[in-house]
């Protein structure tokens, strides 16, 4: 089982924000072709600096509490997980407190008012 | 390069990458620095598990602080960390959120499924505003 530590965590991760998409209506799993677009050049270039950071001994990790699926150059598949369930945890965020608060954040129509509300510029 | 250099480095890029690669702005928003608060807390509670449990390990050669003690938990304060992880975690998870939240904003703009837009949400609060969609 420890070898489920870290994907456990990530598994936390993505729980604890699924309820985002369900109550506040979030749809970002909705619109999952425009979160793959998304996410894809997020995993690579984090993956790339990983790389480097591994092969430069910045960092290591327990073998015991990683999956043990390690891609070449060392990069163990949890890691590329990481950067897979962390941008759709902070996407489902931005996308929660815009339900709530009705705040823009930038992908409206030009000069439109969505719901009414402007003032998403400090 | 250090851990420390490339943190800083990675920083600047996603303020550049924002503000004047794709001009998105959304660190201008009051919606992006709510969300970014959100997830940095719970960023700090789940690398300070990841790196408390030393899962991760880091090389003090890398890092403001020292290395990851072989024999026992790191610092949960000092010695260039906070909640047990490297202060660099902390802009490393920075850029990591910006740079995403950055190509999701863009996407939309350029009109990648950038509706249906989030909300409603299901349940009534006190103080919410009317929806005019309603």
């Amino acid at each position: 089982m420890s070898h489920l530590a870290y994907v456990g965590v990530l598994a936390f991760i993505l729980v604890g924000t699924a309820w985002l998409e369900v109550f506040l209506r979030t749809r970002v799993y909705t619109r999952w072709r425009r979160l793959v677009c998304t996410v894809a050049p997020v995993v690579v270039i984090f993956s790339v600096w990983d790389l480097y950071a591994i092969a430069s001994g910045h960092w290591t990790f327990d073998d015991a509490r990683t999956t043990g699926i390690v891609f070449p150059g060392g990069l163990p598949l949890d890691e590329v997980l990481f950067f897979l369930v962390v941008p759709i945890a902070s996407i489902l965020t931005l996308e929660a407190v815009r339900s709530v608060k009705r705040w823009e954040i930038g992908d409206e129509p030009a000069g439109s008012v969505v719901d009414g509300v402007r003032g998403g510029d400090l | 390069m250090t851990y420390t250099a490339l943190a800083v480095i990675a920083v600047v890029a996603v303020v550049v990458f924002d503000l004047l690669v794709m001009r998105t702005r959304l660190l201008r928003r009051r919606a992006f620095w709510i969300a970014y608060a959100i997830v940095a807390f719970f960023q700090l509670v789940t690398n300070g598990v990841l790196t408390g449990l030393r899962i991760v390990r880091y090389d003090g050669a890398a890092i403001v602080g020292s290395s990851t003690p072989s024999d026992g938990v790191p610092p949960f304060m000092g010695d260039g960390r906070i909640a047990f992880a490297p202060v660099e975690d902390l802009a490393f998870g920075f850029a990591l959120v910006v740079l995403t939240l950055v190509l999701w904003v863009w996407l939309g703009r350029r009109g990648v499924e950038r509706t249906p837009y989030a909300g409603p949400p299901r349940f009534e609060y006190p103080g919410r505003a009317d929806d005019p969609r309603s």
